[in-house]
Formats: structure tokens, C-alpha cells, sequence
């Protein structure tokens, strides 16, 4: 018989009574279920980056509909006559800025880099990049545990930029690193998640928030990370370099939401053949 | 005497402080870091350090990023 027809199949709609005490509030929407880092709560699971935004106005329209409220900023010299910056968005928008050590290819580079960002920008905060070649932008370990470490000892709240390498993760939490944030695939690709099993054991392990970081292209993947049980999302280019950068930031706010969402809810179990979902015909 | 801002070697009056600097580059201090010699200098030292021969002063910002 190729239908075996189960009466309190999980899949059928209404089927149980005691669905509403037992549905998890609507996470974002309801402030029930925020993100939290090194004791400091967020309503948003959307971090975003500020790098390729066609135009400060288009991108604080963007930001705006994201619902981000922790962005990231490079550090650069100042150069002349420059007129508005990033970091007046953000303090219009009350948008946390959270500097990044982009471009810093050894552990003293982004020591460096870091202290700076703490007198310029106000906050301990950093996000540690510490790559090994600008072809992959690949974290390079040894130097990125370094400096990590040496960041926590100087007090910092280190949110890195990682492998998706569930050893590494380990040893970056293990330093004091407040998050981590494993890639999906390189910084700009687009190439989405891949390695997810790699960033599931990254979560299985993790007492830290695990934040997928590099590699979304487009809002599916964005929910898959947040599936796969990621605490949040960090994208850049697959906004600011979108045909429409407000509507795809529209569109990751509700990936993210609708992933944790999904994660939160339960999956049902992956089955090779059907399982009806309507009672059997008498 | 001569200092490298940013990179650029530029000529200086003597005992131009860092405070000088940054509003040579910026109208805008807020946001804004100065490392001299790779030191970073507190804002509160701005006024009070001044910038020697041959000194390189970085002054950065935030800029779009990450």
C-alpha cells in the first residue's frame, strides 16, 4: 500500500489543540528572541557591511530597510574635502558601527588597526579580518588566533572573521573571542554555503553566537545559514552590489527572520517517499 | 621641517601638534584616529603632541567597508 496513512501526521494542518501555547513567538517581530553578544542585546540577526554601496544615500535607504542595527566600517586615511561619511549614517540611524581590521595581513597589522578603530569610532568592538592573500581573502589561522588573542588580553570584544573550520572555531572561542563568524565561501563571490556540515558542527560546538559571515549571494542562502542554526547573518556585497540594493535588503531582513524562524519551529524529518497529509480516502 | 601625512612627505612650521594636522586633513574630528609613528595618540594628547622631523602621522577614518 503505497499510502500508509498516519492520523496525527505532523503535517496535517490543525490536526493538534495545543499548537498555540506551544508555537514559539515571532522571534524579531515580538522582541522575544534577540541576539545577543557579549551581554549586549539586538533585535536584528542581520549584520551588515557598508563596502560597494553605489552611494551613501542609497545605502542608508538600504540599511534602513534591512533592519540592521550592528554594521561594519573600514578604517582608511582621511582623505581631503571628503563630504559626509559613513559614520554620520550611522549615527543618524543609531546603527552600531562595528570596525573592521579589512586589509590586515598579520596579527600587528590589525593590532594596529584595532586600536585605532577604539580611539576613532568609540567601542571596543572589533571585527577581526586577518586574511592571507587578496586573490581568496582567506582568514589565515595562525595569524588571526594571534591577534585574537592578543585582543581579548587588551580588553576588546572580538566578533572574527573565520575558517569554516570547526577547530578553529573552537580555539577562537577558547581565546575569548565573544562570537565567531565562520565564512560560507570567500568575502564577494556570491558562492552561498559551502560547507554546510562544517558550519553545523561549528553550531553543535559553539557557546559563542555563531555568525555566518561572507559568501551570501541571495536570500535563500541567507535563511539556510540561519537554518543551520547560525545566530545571525553578516552580508555586504550581496546588498550593496544588488540591481536593487534596498529591495535585496529588504529581501535578507526577511530571510533571516524566516530562517530562524524555520529553526526555531522544528524541521520535519527528510523522508525518501511520501507521506500523505490528507486522510485517507474510506 | 618635514613630516609625512599620510603617506605624503609635506613641510611643517616647527612644533605643529597633531591637533594641526588633523585640521589641515578634516574639518570633521569626530570618527577620526591618529597614529603617530604607528602610536595611536588619544584625542585628549592631540593639542599637546607635537610632531618631530621625519615623523609619519596617520590620520584615519571610517570609511565604507566589510
Amino acid at each position: 500500500m503505497a499510502h500508509t496513512h498516519t492520523p496525527a501526521s505532523p503535517g496535517a494542518a490543525g490536526a493538534s489543540g495545543t499548537g498555540r501555547e506551544e508555537r514559539p513567538d515571532h522571534g524579531a517581530e515580538a522582541g522575544g528572541d534577540p541576539l545577543v553578544i557579549a551581554g549586549r542585546s539586538f533585535t536584528s540577526r542581520l549584520i551588515t557591511g557598508t563596502g560597494g554601496a553605489p552611494s551613501l544615500r542609497i545605502l542608508e535607504d538600504a540599511l534602513a530597510a534591512s533592519g540592521t542595527e550592528l554594521t561594519t566600517v573600514a578604517l582608511r586615511r582621511v582623505s581631503p574635502g571628503a563630504e559626509g561619511t559613513v559614520w554620520d549614517v550611522l549615527r543618524r540611524n543609531g546603527i552600531r558601527a562595528l570596525p573592521n581590521t579589512a586589509g590586515c595581513f598579520t596579527a600587528g597589522d590589525a593590532l594596529r588597526t584595532a586600536r585605532l578603530a577604539r580611539e576613532a569610532l568609540e567601542t571596543d568592538w572589533v571585527k577581526l579580518e586577518v586574511v592571507a592573500d587578496d586573490r581568496t581573502l582567506l582568514p589565515d589561522p595562525v595569524e588571526l588566533l594571534d591577534a585574537a588573542e592578543r585582543l581579548v588580553d587588551e580588553g576588546f570584544t572580538v566578533l572574527p572573521y573565520t575558517n569554516d573550520d570547526p577547530v578553529l572555531a573552537r580555539r577562537l572561542e577558547q581565546v575569548g573571542c565573544a562570537a565567531v563568524m565562520p565564512l560560507g565561501a570567500p568575502i564577494g563571490s556570491g558562492l552561498g554555503i559551502r560547507n554546510p556540515h562544517n558550519i553545523e558542527l561549528i553550531v553543535e560546538q559553539a557557546h559563542v553566537p555563531v555568525v555566518i559571515d561572507a559568501g551570501i549571494g541571495t536570500a535563500s542562502e541567507a535563511a539556510l545559514a540561519m537554518e543551520l542554526g547560525c545566530d545571525a547573518v553578516m552580508l555586504a556585497t550581496a546588498v550593496t552590489r544588488a540591481q536593487d540594493p534596498v529591495l535585496m535588503a529588504a529581501a535578507m531582513r526577511d530571510a533571516v527572520n524566516a530562517g530562524r524562524a524555520a529553526r526555531r519551529a522544528g524541521r520535519i524529518p527528510v523522508r525518501r517517499y511520501a507521506q500523505a497529509s490528507s486522510p485517507a480516502v474510506d | 621641517m618635514d613630516v609625512i601625512i599620510n603617506g605624503e612627505r609635506r613641510a611643517v612650521p616647527p612644533r605643529t601638534t597633531v591637533a594641526e594636522v588633523v585640521r589641515s586633513l578634516t574639518r570633521q574630528p569626530a570618527g577620526v584616529a591618529v597614529a603617530l609613528n604607528d602610536e595611536v595618540v588619544p584625542k585628549a594628547g592631540w593639542t599637546t603632541t607635537e610632531v618631530g622631523e621625519d615623523d609619519r602621522v596617520d590620520v584615519l577614518t571610517a570609511v565604507q567597508g566589510g
